[in-house]
């Protein structure tokens, strides 16, 4: 078990005029299970193979627990990794597979068999271990990429998108399992993907990078809560925030019809750009309200969920169309090309600056 | 909600016919495989002729055609024993010289191959991909150009090294350097069509270069080594040209395809002989083909990513 921890860590790839991981810094402690996601071309996965030896590192540094690791080869960071297209030796068997290390760090026949057995049970997998890889199914043989890293009891885990390749209900299902079995065997885990809702569910800590730099690095709960800027408060959350821009005069904002009190600080940084706000609403803080008292915004589509309705629609603000996302009660939906106003709840907003996109007093 | 879907027309739902698939339905109708079989018959009929020829006695050779023995079967072994033991024959000794010379031939330019096609795909050096189009490039070279130039060094080595002229040695070395650049440049492909997601996780799970090659590269390469070195067997096995050049027609370094040559060249007319020692010159390329021939079928790959 151990710490990681990047220190101005900075990939920059050959011919490539800006890095793909750029000065990146993060804690991860002892036991954490911390997600990297952020959409495709981010640079989370370099950040990963950064960790794993497999990315040079042009800046910066690396630990794990108090070891530079900084220009070690992967074999000597004590890590494991699952990659996420498994990459199983196709001539090999299950056990085989799984055992591969040990018998390349000269561990006795015996442990080897031991361990494997073990790690083969935690996975359900005992029957298959003399299979071959091709025998399996995709779920079997996500497991057995994952026993290969549990049976070397490493450090650190590595996992680049393990769930990827698995369809929708196996990858829920895999979901919890691998989150629990992390806290089961309290193993430092960074794991890389670029779905939210893994990220969300999965993370002890959550860590979103956008074109090589980190924007936050956050519990879930406060990431959702609290974003600090335009681009984390987009992206996290499903269905996404609702961001618009709009007029802020006189310390009040005006959300449509709605007119909502905000601090002076923000009301000053709104005045500096053309009294202009970014406010950010997420779909189930839109409340309806009576004509003239919110947002009026004409209705595309309804998704009925049971319970619930999201409600996605296209609202007009100072001439520009917005599409907007409200979640509303399920029994009682707005029809489709119906008018509706939406008002945030109180409380319930989050401000930007429209300027630098970052996190205003609200 | 009145809007109404237009009726996709019936044809359009159809899967579009490739070229590929157009290709395959007409290779594979009745017609097609008539005129395989038309062909693939005509092809065969001299080999048959010969074999045939090689078990019948002698003065039936020398007076009748081959297909003369449907109607007087006549079957002798005379002729495969004369080949093998006569005393002015003694092609038994050729087709040991022949073993002698194929089998470092193959041998040595698979090892090499390997591991230079390992080196070109996946370890970085400077200058790597000069090196690897270099090395392709001699491929153009032409067989002919060489022997002059290499005789001279197997005669007259540089640098104090043992002179090589009358040994095996200058057989297996040539055929070794004619077969490389296509070796080096096909184990490569090959290579390179292994994810490198494979070697990562071998490399974190702690294998060096010298472990990825042994027990991931050379176990999922066993097919494509196994179709090369196929070739190459054939290539020695059948080849004339190096083998007398660099043999220097000298008897204790001759193939078989050299003594069949002199056969042919001092004995035409006891050519019962001759169709003898062509099957069994044959053999043993045979044998090798029918036993490596799954390797070519095998598809070793299936199953390390997703699929």
């Amino acid at each position: 078990m151990a710490t990681v921890t990047f220190d101005k860590a900075t990939r920059l790839f050959p011919g490539a005029e800006r890095p793909a991981v750029d000065a990146l810094d993060i804690e991860i402690g002892d036991g954490e299970f911390l997600v990297l996601v952020g959409p495709s071309g981010c640079g989370k996965s370099t950040s990963l193979r950064m960790l794993a030896g497999l990315e040079d590192v042009n800046g910066g540094s690396i630990r794990i627990g108090d070891r530079d690791v900084t220009n070690l080869a992967p074999k000597d960071r004590d890590i494991a990794m699952v990659f996420q297209n498994y990459a199983l030796y196709p001539h090999m068997t299950v056990g085989e597979n799984m055992g591969f290390a040990l018998k390349i760090a000269g561990e006795p026949k015996e442990k080897i068999r031991e361990r494997v057995a073990e790690a083969a049970k935690i996975l359900d997998l005992e029957q298959y271990v003399d299979r071959k890889p091709k025998a399996l199914s995709g779920g079997q043989r996500q497991r057995v990429a994952m026993g290969r890293a549990i049976v070397r009891s490493p450090q650190v885990f590595l996992m680049d998108e393990p769930l990827s390749n698995l369809d929708a209900k196996l990858r829920v299902q895999t979901r919890s399992q691998i989150a629990a079995l992390q806290r089961r065997l309290g193993v430092t885990t960074v794991y890389v993907t670029h779905d939210q809702v893994e990220a969300m569910t999965m993370g002890d800590r959550v860590a979103v990078l956008k074109d090589g730099i980190l924007q936050q690095v956050d519990t879930p709960r406060n990431m959702y809560d609290n974003p600090v800027n335009v681009f984390v408060a987009g992206f996290i959350g499903s269905p996404a925030m609702n961001l618009l821009q709009v007029d802020a005069t006189g310390g009040t904002m005006h959300f449509g019809g709605a007119e909502v009190p905000i601090p002076r600080e923000t009301a000053e940084v709104a005045d500096k750009a053309g009294r202009k706000i970014t406010v950010g609403v997420r779909p189930e803080d839109m409340d309806i309200v009576a004509e003239g008292q919110g947002l009026k915004t004409t209705v595309n589509l309804v998704e009925e969920l049971g319970a619930d309705a999201y409600v996605y629609g296209t609202a007009d603000v100072d001439g520009k169309p917005y599409d907007v996302i409200a979640r509303v009660d399920g029994r009682k939906p707005p029809e489709k090309g119906q008018s509706v106003n939406f008002a945030p709840k109180q409380g319930h907003i989050h401000l930007f600056s429209t300027e630098s996109g970052e996190r205003l007093k609200a | 909600m009145t809007t109404t879907t237009p009726e996709v027309p019936a044809t359009a739902t159809a899967p579009v016919p490739t070229a590929a698939s157009v290709a395959h339905q007409k290779l594979t109708s009745p017609w097609a495989s008539f005129a395989a079989i038309i062909i693939a018959t005509l092809w065969t009929i001299p080999t048959i002729g010969l074999f045939i020829s090689s078990f019948r006695p002698e003065e039936d050779v020398k007076t009748s055609g081959w297909w003369t023995w449907f109607s007087s079967p006549n079957v002798t072994l005379e002729n495969y024993h004369e080949v093998l033991t006569g005393s002015d024959t003694k092609l038994a000794t050729y087709f040991v010289n022949s073993i002698v010379i194929t089998i470092p031939s193959v041998l040595i330019p698979i090892t090499l191959a390997t591991l230079a096609a390992y080196a070109f795909a996946w370890m970085k050096f400077p200058g790597r991909d000069f090196l690897f189009v270099a090395v392709f490039a001699m491929q153009i070279v032409p067989i002919q150009v060489t022997m002059i130039p290499l005789l001279k060094l197997y005669v007259d080595p540089p640098f104090g090294l043992p002179q090589l002229a009358g040994k095996f040695w200058t057989i297996w070395l040539s055929h070794s350097i004619f077969a490389l650049p296509l070796a080096i440049y096909l184990l490569h492909n090959f290579m390179k069509e292994v994810p490198g997601e494979l070697i990562e996780a071998a490399r974190v799970d702690g294998a060096g270069h010298v472990r990825i090659f042994t027990k991931i590269m050379l176990p999922l390469m066993a097919p494509a080594i196994a179709a090369f070195g196929i070739f190459q067997f054939l290539w020695v096995w059948n080849d004339l040209l190096v083998a007398l050049v660099f043999g220097g027609g000298n008897l204790d370094l001759s193939p078989l395809t050299v003594r069949l040559a002199e056969l042919s060249g001092t004995r035409d007319n006891d050519w019962q002989i001759l169709s003898a020692g062509a099957f069994v010159s044959l053999i043993v390329p045979l044998v090798v083909f029918l036993s490596l021939q799954r390797y070519f079928v095998r598809g070793l790959l299936a199953g390390s990513v997703k699929g």
